[in-house]
């Protein structure tokens, strides 16, 4: 019987049994924009990498493009964590406590400290538009030291949000604890690297992505493949088609970056496509967590036989 | 493995609560729950809980489906063919009836390991000197992530409200030396509070005296320290498997594995700055 009741059957599936058919544990109550949030704090922390790295060996364009879409997508990303809030007036209250227990109250602080480091980075790349001599003078320092820092907290901007899913009752979120932070790490660098693709195709960007991709691909098929049951809600229904969706972006987004070196068009349109695959990847994973909390099958089977295998030990 | 995040302890001295009270608890005994709803109605008025909207949704005499953020106690009904064991209780008139009615007062279980708790980001959610759980409401900011991290689905946020709302097993009550309202309102002591260790005895006399009976099927729930939450503070006597109740047959508190998590997630992160200098670091084409 569906949730709402209505005229279905009593019992959905004879292989387990429920009340009414109804969830046991609760789905998150969050909207897209933890989803959308789970891309942008990736494409911040992809960025800043790509940033430190242009920065790191000499390549201005790269370094431009990547701290103001740091700076960009950090922006977004703080708008999405306070809108999905039910008080969002109360944001704040995050700041009364670091708790390595909660990984949302150690992603604010990761998430806050990121955020200072690539803002001061973005701002010094406004230098030669300064209008006094001592401002264009110690802004690139200043600007090189915080980009540094930013490409330093980054791995752990883009990685904690596995965490932050996986540190849950829901059921597939937490079975894929092991591989998550690697598709999530993976998506953020090939969404990094579509930025500089965009902003200037080169030989590292170009790596960039295909390490990335390599990340993203290998962790998402061993989620989609590793976790028995509880691998079924991602490779079905609307989380399904999303990560075949983005399996296949992220494809064509390498395939164009690698085969596209002669042609600037080639190489924007796939770091497009790598943007629109860690987008779409992210919401993949976010679906198909909510599509186990909402049916019992996904708590109830794996807790049984988790009972049934202790039993025989 | 038992450390602040797994296996058996007492959470309040855990808590850092020195000369704490001893473990209060709910014992919610189904085999003489009579479906009144007393005790939802008690919590109700006690806790000025909103009311639930007027469902029907068919399933029983349930029109509220579980707990919510506005249910902090709800009754199942379930109805089932009758085992051979069913109990005939000579009304005149009536035969042995062919099915049963299974009713349960469901609740917050005050687990020993909270996922709720412990992945509260603002510190809303504490631990109380009693052991339970409670939320600060002028403290929650409607985050979200206790809903999600709840093993048994329990905690949850209010429509238009925005915060987190749950049992507090009375709390304000529980100072004053009263009983939960809850257990106070219930007519035939389906509800028992007390010291959770003397609910324990109780409960294991119980299940004893109902196998002897002849009722086979009487089996605790979350009354084993040595389960995956480290016992409930609220815990059960049913008369068939947990997740015919809505209860999750096995469950395991999230936090459990958390530091395996942080630990791939540390991996994840070095992978990925190294993947950034082998990148910029290569040979230059």
């Amino acid at each position: 019987m569906s949730p709402r009741g209505g005229d279905r059957p009593m019992v959905p599936k004879a292989d387990f049994r429920s009340y009414y058919g109804r969830p046991i544990v609760r789905p998150a109550p969050w909207t897209h924009d933890v989803a959308a949030y789970l891309f942008s704090g990736g494409l911040a922390a992809g960025s800043a990498l790509l940033a430190a790295g242009g920065q790191a060996t000499g390549r201005p364009r790269l370094r431009r493009a990547g701290r103001v879409a740091a700076l960009g997508a950090a922006a977004v990303s703080g708008y999405l964590l306070v809108a999905d809030l039910g008080r969002p007036e109360r944001f704040h209250h995050m700041l009364r406590v670091a708790k390595p227990t909660s990984p949302m109250s150690m992603g604010v602080w990761i998430f806050s400290a990121f955020s200072a480091a690539a803002g001061v980075a973005a701002v010094a790349e406004a230098a030669p538009l300064m209008p006094t001599e001592a401002a264009r003078k110690v802004l690139p320092p200043v600007g090189s030291a915080a980009g540094l820092a930013a490409g330093a907290i980054a791995p752990a901007l883009a990685t904690y949000t596995a965490v932050l899913l996986s540190d849950t009752a829901t059921p597939s979120w937490h079975a894929a604890y092991a591989e998550m932070p690697f598709v999530f790490a993976g998506s953020a660098l090939a969404s990094g690297a579509g930025v500089g693709l965009l902003a200037d195709p080169s030989p590292p960007v170009r790596r960039m992505a295909a390490l990335g991709a390599a990340l993203e691909l290998y962790g998402a098929h061993r989620i989609e493949t590793t976790k028995g049951l509880l691998s079924e809600p991602y490779a079905t229904g609307k989380a399904g088609r999303l990560l075949r969706t983005g399996r296949a972006l992220t494809a064509a987004g390498v395939a164009g970056a690698m085969l596209g070196r002669r042609s600037r068009v080639v190489s924007a349109v796939a770091g497009l496509s790598l943007l629109a695959a860690s987008a779409i990847t992210r919401f993949g994973i976010f679906e198909g967590g909510m599509a186990s909390a909402r049916d019992p099958r996904y708590t109830v089977v794996p807790q049984r036989e988790r009972i049934a295998g202790e039993k025989t030990d | 493995m038992a450390n602040s995040l797994y296996g058996p302890l007492d959470p309040a001295p855990d808590a850092g609560y020195v000369d704490a009270p001893p473990r209060m608890g709910f014992f919610t005994d189904t085999s003489v729950c009579i479906g009144c709803k007393a005790c939802e109605v008690a919590c109700k008025e006690w806790n000025a809980v909103p009311d639930d909207g007027f469902d029907l949704l068919g399933q029983s005499y349930d029109n509220t489906g579980g707990l919510s953020a506005n249910t902090w106690r709800h009754v199942a009904f379930i109805e089932q063919p009758a085992p051979s064991e069913t109990v005939f209780l000579g009304m005149p008139g009536a035969d042995k009836p062919d099915f049963r009615w299974l009713m349960m007062s469901n609740v917050c279980k005050h687990c020993t390991h909270a996922g709720c708790l412990d992945v509260c980001p603002t510190g809303a959610l504490f631990r109380t000197e009693f052991g339970t759980v409670v939320v600060q409401e002028d403290v929650c900011n409607g985050c979200g992530y206790c809903v999600a991290a709840c093993p048994y689905g329990v905690i949850d946020r209010r429509e238009g409200d925005g915060r987190a709302w749950k049992c507090t097993m009375c709390y304000d009550r529980m100072g004053d030396g009263l009983t939960p309202a809850c257990a106070q309102a219930c007519p035939t002591e389906s509800i028992q509070y007390g010291e959770l260790d003397l609910l324990r005895e109780t409960a294991a006399e119980r299940v004893e005296k109902l196998h002897a009976e002849g009722v086979g099927s009487a089996r605790l729930y979350g009354h084993d320290e040595r389960d995956g939450v480290g016992g409930d503070g609220a815990f059960f006597l049913l008369l068939d498997e947990p997740e015919v109740y809505g209860l999750p047959p096995d469950p395991v508190v999230t936090t459990k594995d958390l530091p395996d998590m942080w630990k791939r997630a540390g991996i994840a992160a070095l992978t990925m700055a190294a993947s950034v200098a082998v990148a910029f670091l290569g040979r230059r084409r």
